[in-house]
């Protein structure tokens, strides 16, 4: 059985933040979910999924946000709990559901879950996704806890339900990524079948049905907001002239630093974990005990917006500040020193600050980037299109996912990335602004999320590229996750689907399909030359199995290769394809056996023909 | 139990609320009282050397010993050869992750890493480092020169309390698998006794956590590193 099936109320477990909010929704009795998968939020779908393996749970992973939050919407508006999970930018492709969704609303709780991630550990910006609670109209619920993160799922249920609206449940990495002791709670059972009765004049969104739509959710609105007034979420500790007014884990570290500042008989805070609609009078009425406030928030000055236009509606004058400078920065990630130093100084404390080490003789270490993988097939697909594009001037749009790591030297293919599907659209700019050979990289499940419409448009608008295609038959970034290409038999699951992605490119109308095997170096370089020749759109489809993945699968027949005396050191295959297999011995170069999977790319590179596969009895 | 301010006056039925379930205040579920001073551990390991399965055990550990424990860890990039660091939180602190300067100990699976993680030490902290070098594949590529490693023992001590430094690679293989280089450095922590755990809750959670296949393997090696760093 699933450890968060386990029905022993008052256990305790050690959980991961992501494992805790999915325990959260099991415990709500959630009966429906769909995500697109997307770090720091993955776990969560991850659990739910195979939870769903051995219960009645319905979970899909859906083909883009946008996709996972229309398909939550109809289960929601048939009454069901239903749980939707992206991360903070995958909110930006589900932001069109999102704001009419909040005009109809649901029936049964339908909670979004908005991971952000402050200071970009694993993505493209760090935008602050409470925004879209002020933009959407929709209640936001922010633990600052693991544990807390559990029973704020829960009741982002309830929430939903008795405002009858989607409920955004915000997180940060480090409630994501956060570990802790979690006190189970009791298991609601799921109701798993719903009913839809029509109702077109309520959610049928035309102009005239919206105009009235829209009163309704600003009385909605009105309604989260007196509930926020009230919330046990919304809480005071301390008690003293200087107020804090803080959210998510920003409220860990000015706890922490109160205990180490001896502050307590001087400072009250005030921790806002339904923080929006933004209760005027609980702060305003807050504000009235303070001489001064310091507002602690990653991301941006959200509520210290708020707080400053609530306070001049009082007439009150007290110095409020958060962001700016001798303050806080709208910049990555807090900590708890950083959050101590501030309120140091803001209150006129001394601080007791830890002295870091001098650090100036310490010679530079070298780097450790991550970098794709031993075998990893993206390695060799680079390399093909390298030097089926040598003596070209090219410009290289890439996207989300390993493949991105690609753009670092010694490759360097990688000259463009904003957002998931953004190589295949960027790709028609660059190849009508410039004269350029424009070779855009795509991955197959980023393919799926939102490069089909890219490609359609490519070849509608007759642009001239070539588009790659790197399909290694899983979601890899973020821990294999199945996408509409993939064989659902690896995961033992049948009454899927699956989606050809060379019929769909074909059917779009791409003329020059090619499919090839990037570690035949010498046939897939031919090949992609005679794609890099079409006029038009011509589309490369590199098809080979994430080494990862199929280790996994026990799938990866190992075959290793070694070095022999043969080299003359030309180190072709350290400095073009730099696989980590390779390290140097004194000035030699050697392939470590326990990493190399015998993929053989290097061994096509070297001139002198001297890397070999290590005979099994050496292998031993 | 929390204090709700001004809303003291709230009566019990609004505590109860929509939001409630069993009338326990999320202020309470957050604040924890001071029981014990706080310890801040760093790990820092290169991905697939065992440092998420090192902190899971450790946090069973604590469990075992009463003692509250919070811990957070980067891993977004781990399989691709990135560097791991988990930061756990012994005590009553509410943080999850440890600022520069800030860790009680210091535990390197790698000794460049361990050299790289020296911001977050001060003059009081202990670290312990594996000495079996990891070249990061830069080096490899010629873009860095791995430090010497006589260098990276005497820049650590001359900037922490105290340094624990052994090949635990070897006394892994002494143990039986090398994959327990994590449980070896976890037996030379536990000996320095900076955490509030015992030695028995620790083996207790290595038998109760890790795999059954391994558990005596890795009784072995918590063992001879409890051992390596009492003969430190």
């Amino acid at each position: 059985m699933h450890k968060l099936l386990t029905d022993s109320p008052g256990k305790k477990m050690l959980l991961l933040g992501n494992e805790a909010i999915a325990r959260g929704a099991i415990e709500a009795g959630v009966a429906f979910g769909a995500t697109y998968p997307g770090t720091p939020s993955s776990e969560i779908s991850l659990n739910l999924f195979q939870i769903s393996q051995e219960s009645d749970l319905y979970f899909e992973y859906s083909t883009n946000e946008k996709v996972a939050l229309e398909v939550a919407a109809g289960a929601a508006n048939s009454g069901l709990r239903t749980f939707c999970i992206m991360k903070h930018v995958g909110l930006n492709v589900a932001a069109d559901p999102l704001m009419t969704l909040a005009y109809v609303g649901v029936t049964g709780g339908l909670v979004i879950l908005s991971a952000d991630d402050p200071f970009m550990f694993s993505s493209q910006n760090e935008q602050d996704n409470r925004y879209y609670g002020k933009l959407s109209g929709l209640a936001i619920l922010e633990p600052s806890s693991v544990e807390e993160a559990r029973r704020m799922t829960f009741d982002a249920f309830e929430l939903s339900e008795r405002l009858r609206e989607p409920v955004i449940l915000r997180t940060t990495t480090r409630i994501n990524h956060s570990s802790a002791f979690v006190e189970l709670g009791k298991l609601t059972p799921r109701k798993t079948k719903g009913d839809f009765k029509k109702d077109p004049f309520n959610l049928v969104t035309v102009p005239a049905i919206s105009r009235r739509l829209h009163v309704r959710l600003l009385e909605n609105w009105a309604k989260a907001q007196a509930m926020a007034e009230t919330s046990p979420y919304n809480f005071i500790t301390g008690d003293g002239p200087w107020g804090v007014i803080c959210n998510g884990v920003s409220y860990n570290y000015v706890c922490d630093a109160v205990k180490e500042l001896n502050l307590s008989d001087r400072i009250r805070v005030l921790r806002l974990g339904f923080s929006h609609p933004t209760p005027p009078n609980l702060i305003k009425t807050f504000l009235k005990g303070c001489d001064q406030v310091l507002v602690v928030e990653e991301g941006e000055p959200f509520m210290e917006e708020a707080v400053k236009a609530f306070a001049q509606e009082a007439g009150m004058t007290l110095p409020i500040s958060g962001k700016g400078e001798n303050r806080f920065s709208r910049l990555y990630e807090f900590d708890p020193a950083l959050v101590r130093r501030v309120m140091a100084d803001t209150f006129g404390v001394p601080n007791t600050e830890s002295r870091p080490p001098d650090l100036s003789d310490v010679p530079e270490i070298p780097q450790r980037p991550p970098n794709l993988c031993a075998g990893c097939s993206h390695r060799a697909s680079y390399y093909v299109v390298k030097k089926a594009a040598e003596g070209m001037q090219t410009i290289y749009p890439t996207d989300i996912g390993c493949y991105t790591l690609g753009f670092l030297p010694p490759l360097a293919m990688g000259d463009f990335l904003i957002c998931m599907g953004s190589s295949i659209s960027t790709a028609c700019g660059f190849s009508k602004a410039t004269d350029k050979k424009v070779i855009a990289f795509i991955g197959d499940s980023t393919f799926f999320h939102s490069g089909l419409t890219g490609l359609v448009n490519a070849v509608f608008n007759n642009h001239n590229f070539t588009l790659v295609i790197l399909d290694n038959d899983t979601t890899a970034m973020t821990g294999h996750q199945p996408h509409p290409g993939v064989d659902m038999a690896h995961f033992n699951l049948s009454g899927y689907g699956r989606v050809s992605i060379e019929a769909v490119v074909r059917a779009i109308g791409v003329t020059h399909v090619t499919i090839i095997q990037p570690y035949k170096l010498k046939k897939s370089i031919e090949a992609v030359k005679a794609a890099l020749d079409h006029k038009g759109v011509s589309v490369v489809i590199s098809q080979e199995m994430c080494t990862l993945y199929a280790r996994s699968l026990n799938q990866l027949k190992v075959r290793a290769f070694r070095v022999t005396d043969k080299c003359k050191n030309h180190r072709d295959c350290v400095d073009q394809i730099a696989c980590p297999a390779f390290y140097l011995d004194g000035e030699r170069v050697q392939i470590n056996p326990n990493t190399c999977v015998g993929c053989a790319v290097c061994a096509q590179i070297c001139p002198e023909n001297a890397i070999v596969p290590i005979k099994m009895k050496q292998a031993g | 139990m929390a204090t709700f301010g001004f809303l003291k006056k709230q009566t019990a039925a609004d505590n109860r609320n929509h939001l409630l379930e069993d009338g326990v205040t999320p202020a309470a579920l957050i604040k924890r009282e001071i029981i014990m001073d706080t310890k801040r551990l760093i790990i820092v390991a290169v991905g697939g050397q065992g440092n998420l399965l090192a902190s899971k055990v450790l946090g069973e550990a604590a469990l075992l010993s009463d003692v509250p424990v919070r811990m957070s860890e980067l891993h977004g990039m781990a399989q691709r050869g990135g560097v791991v660091e988990s930061a756990i939180v012994f005590g009553n602190a509410a943080s999850t992750i440890i600022s520069d300067a800030e860790a009680d100990v210091l535990v390197g699976f790698e000794p460049s890493e361990t050299l790289r993680a020296l911001n977050k030490c001060n003059l009081d902290t202990t670290v312990i480092t594996n000495m079996a070098p990891l070249p990061p594949f830069t080096v490899t590529i010629g873009r860095g020169t791995y430090p010497d490693l006589n260098q990276v023992q005497a820049l650590i001590r001359s900037k922490t309390k105290r340094l624990i430094a052994f090949d635990a690679v070897e006394l892994a293989t002494a143990a039986g698998s090398v994959m327990a280089v994590n449980i070896v450095l976890l037996g030379a922590l536990i000996q320095t006794a900076i955490l509030p755990i015992p030695r028995e809750h620790l083996e207790e959670a290595i038998r109760s956590t890790t795999k059954k296949a391994f558990v005596e393997v890795n009784l072995k090696a918590f063992d001879l590193g409890f051992n390596a760093a009492k003969n430190a």
